[in-house]
């Protein structure tokens, strides 16, 4: 029975190259989080009401990852605050995307537009990424709002970097230059000339930022900023959770984590697949 | 000649250090100002208070000062030594620095060592056997590692070391109802071990995937393969031309990683209420004590900053190749 899967599935991917079969990974992996974030938004109420007749329950085939001192079933909340973190990472990389695809076309104007570009890079570096966070989010009265605000404003950097080190090199091409002495403003050229050249750059790094978000947000709920208990982040989940480690309830902790931990790895994936897709010097990889 | 070099060099770094921190210094300050919390309820807690009361405290502190008169009010007694005094711990700030930055540095000192050189080992190891097995391991050990939650790895830890297996205590930095005389050293050492561990597993995944891409691309170098034609194998070649090449940016790279070391630190000083600069941090953001907090975050950027320059004079001083292309004519 396995060999025949096994053979139809070799007949099945005989007749796909190498490109086709990364576009597909990256579509399986990519469903797989859509379906998470869909499925956390379709979440009974039911299936989160306290029931204490079932609580601190160790895993089972009806609680997969166990339930909590209430009687919640692990596995719902955990897909709960997937679905959230998800959300607020796809919310604060657009932003920070945002934010670096102006930097970065700003620094392209001029000497002293760049010089700013970089000392803002700077600036925003020296201090230590999870206390400048912090430090964010109070600044904008903390809650949700201040978390998400904070994770949003501090990821810009490293994308600014490459974008800024890549707007240097198209601007030696001679069309540049030819495109100058015809008179056209430096601001449409880095409208015209060199935005569509950084379009990939920008796809990739957004989705090479979500992973990054999503651990600072988990971080920064986990630390107890931002997110009200009620929400069910994985942050909150694991801080929660430390209160039972000593009572020997080790799955409140490990399935969320894990679980978080995969999302992430998928992240990377997908990011890793896809910045090989683009870049041709590596696409034969 | 190599000293006045250096000298200009630290002139312009220690200039543009100043320059750095009076920018900290003038945002952080800003950006709680502009934060909608208010300092009185911050200091008195869940306390019920009448309003004349609270009238008079907000005067007695300046609530109503105009920002730019209390950001020189706490400039000029910062220039001084004097960062005020914290609001939950009610203590001079500096004192609290002093004493929490001390434990936090024994901590992020111990692990960052710690993390270089098994960080290191493992990308040599993984960079010798390229394309084998054990580098297909580590690799995929590394990967994993990037992408675990640093506070999700200490909870694991604590719970299967402290809880189920009972070698370490569950928390602080001493224990629990013994006079800080009768601390002992290897108390001390006891309760570090478990953070120091953890904290170094963040580091590792970086420094040796570094290494083992720097090593490959060595080791296909021309002068590597003149080597192999004179005879050189195993170890020995690249003892005497691999490890050689890659351990100074390999060092240049930790001392870069020290902005990380810290986020880090604060999160597994939480899980392990390791009294550190990290949990003090995560307080005085939690009950808004303002002044601890800007303190922290000064500390934190000269910390990040010292890190960086160390590596920048490696790079540019202590690199054999840099100076040799900069005598060259």
């Amino acid at each position: 029975m396995t060999t025949a899967v096994v053979n139809a599935n070799r007949e099945l991917f005989k007749g796909i190259n190498l490109r086709q079969k990364t576009i597909m990974l990256i579509s399986c992996l990519s469903l797989l989080l859509i379906a998470i974030v869909v499925s956390s938004a379709f979440i009974d109420e039911n299936a989160l009401s306290t029931d204490f007749e079932s609580k601190n329950l160790a895993p089972s085939l009806e609680h997969p990852f166990g339930t909590d001192w209430m009687g919640r079933d692990m596995f719902v909340r955990t897909l709960g605050g997937l679905g959230l973190s998800i959300i607020i990472g796809a919310l604060a990389s657009s932003i920070s995307t945002i934010i670096s695809v102006f930097l970065g076309l700003l620094s392209s104007i001029g000497k002293i537009e760049d010089s700013i570009v970089s000392w803002l890079v700077d600036l925003f570096l020296s201090i230590p990424h999870l206390l400048l966070i912090i430090l964010i989010s109070i600044g904008f009265g903390g809650g949700a709002t201040g978390v998400i605000i904070g994770v949003a404003l501090s990821h810009w950097t490293s994308l600014t970097r490459v974008v800024r080190a890549e707007v240097k090199q198209i601007k030696t091409q001679e069309y540049i230059h030819i495109s100058q002495k015809f008179g056209k403003s430096k601001w449409w050229i880095a409208k015209n000339h060199i935005f569509p050249h950084l379009l990939p750059q920008f796809v990739l790094g957004t989705i090479v930022m979500f992973p990054h978000a999503i651990l600072h947000e988990a971080s920064v709920t986990f630390l107890g900023f931002g997110l009200s208990p009620h929400e069910p982040a994985i942050g909150i989940i694991l801080s929660e959770s430390m209160k039972y480690l000593s009572a020997g309830y080790w799955w409140l902790a490990f399935f969320p984590g894990l679980s978080l931990l995969i999302v992430i790895l998928v992240f990377d994936l997908i990011g890793e697949n896809l910045g090989k897709m683009l870049d041709p010097k590596k696409a034969h990889e | 000649m190599k000293y006045e070099k250096l000298g200009i060099f630290m002139g312009k770094k220690t200039l543009k250090l100043i320059v750095l921190l009076i920018f900290v210094c003038v945002a952080s300050f800003w950006i709680v100002e502009q934060s909608p919390i208010d300092p009185v309820r911050a200091y008195i807690g869940e306390m019920s208070i009448q309003p004349e009361q609270k009238a008079k405290m907000e005067e007695y502190w300046g609530v109503n000062t105009p920002a730019h008169e209390k950001f020189l009010n706490w400039a000029g007694s910062a220039l001084e030594g004097d960062f005020g005094t914290s609001l939950i711990y009610r203590m001079p700030v500096t004192d609290i620095i002093k004493e929490r930055f001390a434990s936090s540095l024994l901590l992020m000192a111990s692990s960052w060592v710690l993390s270089g050189i098994l960080g290191f080992v493992l990308g040599i190891v993984a960079g010798m056997k390229h394309g084998t097995f054990i580098d297909k391991v580590i690799k995929t050990y590394c990967y994993i590692l990037l992408a675990a939650p640093t506070f999700w790895l200490a909870l694991i830890f604590l719970l299967i070391f402290s809880v189920n297996l009972g070698w370490f205590p569950v928390g602080l930095s001493v224990p629990i109802g013994v006079a800080s005389g009768d601390v002992t050293f290897f108390d001390r050492i006891h309760h570090l071990i478990l953070p120091t561990i953890t904290l170094s597993l963040l580091g590792v995944a970086s420094i040796a995937m570094f290494t083992r891409e720097k090593l490959i691309e060595v080791m296909s170098s021309d002068y590597v393969l003149f080597a192999k034609a004179r005879g050189e194998t195993g170890f020995d070649l690249v003892k005497r031309h691999g490890i050689r090449n890659v351990a100074l940016p390999a060092i240049t790279l930790q001392f870069l990683g020290f902005s990380e070391l810290f986020g880090g630190a604060v999160l597994v000083e939480q899980v392990f209420s390791y009294p550190g600069l990290g949990q003090a941090a995560v307080a005085a953001g939690l009950r808004s004590d303002v002044p601890l907090l800007l303190a922290i975050v000064i500390v934190s950027t000269l910390f990040v900053y010292s890190g960086n320059l160390i590596a920048d004079i490696i790079y540019e001083f202590v690199d054999p190749r840099i100076k040799q292309q900069e005598t060259r004519p």
